[in-house]
């Protein structure tokens, strides 16, 4: 009965985000020059909410070093998204350098729950 | 015509990366977790570096665009595969509800 209970308080907080981020009227911080582009950066920061979520919850290691995986792979998307509205190229830069650094940290860490050296 | 097509793409991979990282959320099992979201994030986010594309064009941010989806396909899956390895050997158990479990038979067979 609990675990129902919590389904449902889950469900209904994900579908009020999720409509509130599409037809809310944006906070003065957020007002760009494209609507699209800001309501598309915060449903991105929606997604990473959900992953730091099963940082915090996850049983074991292995699960928040795949949350952490997938966090840096949205990084990317968020730094996509930003170079567009602010008409800065290095975000893209920055999104190379952070592919490239969260793939050799994951590879590192998953190195590490294996049991072995980082030059096996 | 292009930014059409770019705004298009965009949402689709926001859809995704949103159905990846529920799936992070609901799956009971660190093997499904890394199943569901290793491959929906990773076109989620290869679907808005593309759309970045199209809306840039042959720019110097739009090739960079294409460098980053490139090596974003080809190293995703390889960081997924080997987290998936790693929680293996470091003996996290499937959940309840697995019914095979080909690279536990084969570590029993070999040692």
């Amino acid at each position: 009965m609990s675990r129902l209970v919590r389904w449902f308080i889950g469900a209904v907080l994900i579908v009020a985000a999720a409509i509130a981020i599409i037809y809310l009227p944006l906070p003065s911080m957020m007002r760009w020059q494209s609507n699209f582009l800001a309501r598309s950066f915060l449903w991105l920061i929606f997604a990473a909410i959900l992953c730091l979520w099963r940082v915090l919850r996850g049983p074991s290691a292995p699960d928040r070093a795949v949350a952490i995986d997938m966090l840096g792979i949205l990084i990317v998307g968020f730094c996509a998204i930003l170079s567009l509205p602010t008409g800065r190229d290095w975000y893209m830069d920055i999104g190379i350098a952070w592919a490239l650094q969260s793939f050799i940290g994951i590879m590192a860490l998953a190195k590490h729950l294996e049991g072995k050296g980082f030059d096996e | 015509m292009n930014e059409a097509i770019g705004k298009v793409l965009m949402i689709i991979g926001l859809a995704f990366d949103f159905f990846g990282c529920l799936g992070l959320i609901r799956f009971p099992d660190v093997y499904n977790r890394i199943q569901a979201s290793a491959k929906c994030v990773t076109l989620g986010t290869c679907g808005i570096l593309f759309g970045l594309f199209l809306f840039k064009g042959f720019s110097p941010t739009g090739i960079k665009a294409l460098l980053c989806l490139l090596f974003i396909i080809v190293t995703a899956p390889v960081s997924a595969h080997a987290l998936a390895r790693g929680a293996y050997l470091s003996g996290v158990k499937p959940c309840k509800e697995t019914i095979a479990d080909a690279y536990g038979e084969d570590k029993m067979k070999g040692g």
